[in-house]
């Protein structure tokens, strides 16, 4: 009987003589099991566990604790998890060299809730965000190039570089938000749109624990409730809102208890197999009929909230080094892989080398754009063709050179 | 091709700008400096202040005279994100100084409702650019409250501060000037501190004033604007502007930052508004018939900003006098760009352009058959 079954048992009889106190939710990256042997055919099926604390439900019953996944599904969310760290450290590296400037706000650590989102949404369902939007940008059809360009405000960013940090979006995504909580009523009116053109699609719509406490978060769930909206609110709750800490923002830092009427359910976001798990079950909800759903995704962020923030100041040293040792998302799929036979050693550092590689190109293209064209400043403001016939700027009387002439 | 000037201009930058009082003698000399205890000049001493520690310096002057007073925002218990509280929390006590959700327009709300109860409040948005959700509470209620109640209740003690102006690379959402967007909301104030002096004395004044005042500090000041901060409590005075330098040709109106974008030039008066609503019309009106020529530079863009009401009562006023259309130069009709932001900026190059087309305008002269030698 392995320590993890061992546990199970250990808990289960303890939950029995506990009426009163909920266990807490278990966020550790490696404790879900599989019975048996891996299939030797990469694209069949085969069935997991998750751990028995991988998810609390409110007003609803927690999903199945069986995963059914492939082997070549779980390379992907290692590849996807890897690249999108990559990505993130050469963002970090590129604001440390000074090319970045201004904003940059880094997801290192959350890797399971942006890749387990779209291991289980569909390319046409929509997502919405706050401001640490990277990985989503790229996984929902951007490109890593295309999220460092913006970040450097060259033209081959997202948004051809006008907008620089949290201004990037896709067809399927509608940006991160730099306003905190703003993008939770967009969110809401996407899936009314969705629902009323019975595009049989959902929306996910992010925010951080420190957002959840903004009054249009919850007018946004009141809509979605009242009008029964396919919307997934999803509360990335790394346990800090800048310097707040949770407990010290919110007075019920159960966050997927705060949709009032609408299910919530907690899910542990350390561990990739419980986040696909969840969005999978809560996509499926929504498109059912049955309305909202709220997920919390307990992660951590392992930097500061952003760069200026060196991130240990209102939190030990000793926290994040436990979080980044002992339930890091990567490092949990690495030994799952490991561990089951999915892949080898070798496999998982071709994985790395790759990621590495394909990082390094998208910087060295990213860094050789050219910046906007001054003319773009006035783009984008008005459709194209209604603009005011005349706007500031574009004549002589303000922009005039004072160069020595020709 | 020829290189464009560098968009900042080649001015000798805030480090040693003249509007600095970098010596003891100079700092007791501020126009207008009352001082809370009428003490003997002699024994006043000053400090060397960047513009959030003198910031810090007014809240906790506040704060140790008196009681009601409290400071709370986000994280503003860990000293803010621009250090303006730092301490503040140890020193006066975490039930006095405390962190908010994030929640803007929970702040001002209930900033508003301690306010109608008699105490000091003193509210911090974490960047002007987050004001928006707090709008309606500041321009429906705190505005309003005391007329709306026939003079009952009041969020005359409200002081909301908040961090304005570019940085160099806010871009959107780090680097608005939100004021023109107040100046229809009669029962408010808004002032714009542009250095140490001045923020310690005009905070203290806004704090202390009846009306519900709104704060805008120039983040860029915080740190690189320093001078020598006298360190009793004084107030400086609102709705009053400063003549910074006196000229006789053309009259340069602005506030906060862009005061440093400012050369000395000849015959220019320059002048610091401060308080942009209810602003100082007197001084500005009277400056503009001396002169007969007014730029106004501000950071925020040009259509609806304070500028056009300025311009428009200065038409009014001193339409006689004019020689010249009254001249803006502002921020682009669009949002603060990422990479454009220097750009942005009225820079030097383009006050100067405002100044010699001023100074030189004519009449189109076909037009009205006059002649111009
Ligand atoms: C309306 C608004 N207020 C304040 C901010 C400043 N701010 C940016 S992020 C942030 C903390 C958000 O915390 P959380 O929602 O937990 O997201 P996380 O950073 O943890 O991803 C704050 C206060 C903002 N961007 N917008
Ligand atoms: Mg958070």
């Amino acid at each position: 009987m392995g320590l993890v079954s061992v546990a199970r048992i250990a808990s289960r009889s303890a939950r029995l003589t506990r009426t009163v106190v909920a266990r807490g939710l278990q966020t550790t990256a490696d404790t879900t099991s599989l019975h048996g042997r891996a299939p030797e055919d990469k694209s069949e099926p085969f069935t997991l566990t998750l751990h028995e604390d991988s998810f609390h439900a409110h007003r609803m019953d927690a999903p199945s604790l069986d995963v059914e996944v492939t082997k070549d599904m779980l390379i992907g969310l290692y590849r996807d998890m890897t690249t999108m760290r990559r990505m993130e450290m050469a963002a970090d590296a590129l604001y440390k060299a000074k090319l970045i400037r201004g904003f940059c706000h880094l997801a290192i650590g959350q890797e399971a809730v942006s890749v387990g989102i779209e291991s289980a949404i569909a390319p046409e369902d929509k997502l919405i965000t706050a401001y640490r939007c990277h990985p989503f940008a790229v996984l929902r059809g951007g490109s890593i190039k295309g999220v460092l360009a913006e970040l450097l405000g060259r033209q081959a960013g997202m948004s051809n570089g006008k907008g620089g940090s949290m201004h990037m979006f896709t067809p399927t995504f509608f940006g991160g938000n730099g306003i905190v909580g703003a993008q939770v009523p967009v969110g809401a009116g996407i899936a009314f749109a969705q629902k009323y053109l019975s595009k049989g699609t959902t929306t996910f719509a992010l925010y951080g624990d420190g957002a959840s406490n903004q009054g249009q978060v919850f007018e946004a769930f009141n809509m979605a409730k009242l009008w029964d909206l396919p919307v997934i609110f999803v509360c990335e709750n790394n346990k800090y809102g800048m310097g707040t800490s949770a407990e010290r923002s919110s007075s019920n830092t159960e966050y997927f208890k705060r949709g009032d009427l609408i299910p919530g359910l907690q899910v542990n976001a350390m561990d990739i197999i419980a986040a696909h798990q969840a969005a999978k079950f809560a996509r499926q909800w929504t498109l059912d009929g049955k309305g909202p759903l709220l997920l919390e995704f307990v992660t951590y962020r392992y930097g500061g909230h952003s760069m200026s923030d060196p991130g240990t100041t209102y939190r030990t040293r000793d926290e994040i080094q436990r979080m980044r040792s002992t339930q890091d998302p990567i490092k949990g799929l690495q030994k799952y892989l490991e561990d089951w036979g999915v892949t080898t050693e070798e496999e998982l550092k071709r994985i790395d080398k790759q990621a590495k590689a394909e990082v390094d190109q998208a910087v060295a293209e990213a860094k050789a754009s050219p910046e906007p064209e001054l003319k773009d400043l006035w783009t984008d403001i008005y459709y194209k063709g209604t603009e005011p016939s005349y706007m500031r700027g574009r004549e002589r009387e303000e922009a005039r050179s004072f160069l020595p002439t020709h | 091709m020829s290189t464009p000037p560098p968009a900042d201009g080649d001015l000798p930058g805030l480090a040693t700008s003249a509007l600095l009082r970098n010596t003891r003698e100079s700092a007791l000399k501020t126009p207008g400096i009352r001082w809370d205890e009428a003490d003997v000049m002699s024994s006043i001493d000053t400090r060397k202040m960047n513009m959030f520690q003198s910031i810090r310096d007014a809240m906790s002057t506040t704060l140790s005279e008196d009681d009601t007073a409290v400071i709370f925002g986000e994280d503003v218990a860990f000293g803010g994100v621009f250090r303006c509280t730092m301490g503040l929390a140890e020193e006066f006590g975490k039930e006095r100084v405390f962190n908010t959700p994030l929640t803007e327009q929970g702040i001002a709300g209930f900033g508003i409702g301690l306010a109608a109860m008699g105490q000091t409040a003193i509210a911090e948005m974490q960047f002007a650019d987050y004001i928006w959700p707090a709008f309606d509470q500041i321009v429906n209620e705190a505005a309003k409250m005391r007329y709306r109640s026939g003079g009952q209740y009041s969020a005359g003690r409200l002081t909301i501060r908040a961090p304005s102006m570019t940085v160099g690379h806010g871009a959107l959402y780090h680097s608005q000037s939100p004021e023109g967007f107040f100046m229809g909301a009669a029962g408010l104030k808004i002032v714009v501190p542009r250095g140490p002096i001045q923020a310690k004395g005009l905070l203290l004044a806004s704090i202390r004033d009846p009306n519900p005042v709104i704060f805008f500090e120039p983040k860029i000041l915080y740190r690189s604007s320093v001078e020598h901060v006298p360190i009793p409590s004084y107030t400086l005075p609102l709705s009053s502007a400063e003549i910074l330098k006196p000229g006789s040709d053309l009259t340069i109106l602005t506030w906060g930052t862009p005061l440093y974008t400012m050369s000395a030039g000849a015959r220019i008066e320059l002048i610091d508004l401060r308080t942009i609503l209810p602003w100082d019309r007197e001084t500005v009106v009277q400056s503009v018939k001396k002169t007969g020529r007014l730029v106004i530079v501000h950071e925020a863009g040009k259509i609806g900003g304070v500028g056009s009401e300025i311009a428009s009562v200065v038409t009014e006023e001193c339409f006689l006098r004019l020689e010249a259309p009254v001249r803006r130069v502002c921020g682009w009709d669009a949002p603060v760009p990422l990479i454009y932001e220097k750009f942005y900026v009225p820079d030097a190059v383009r006050i100067l352009d405002a100044i010699v087309s001023t100074l030189h305008y004519l009449i189109p002269s076909q037009e009205f058959g006059v002649v111009h030698v």
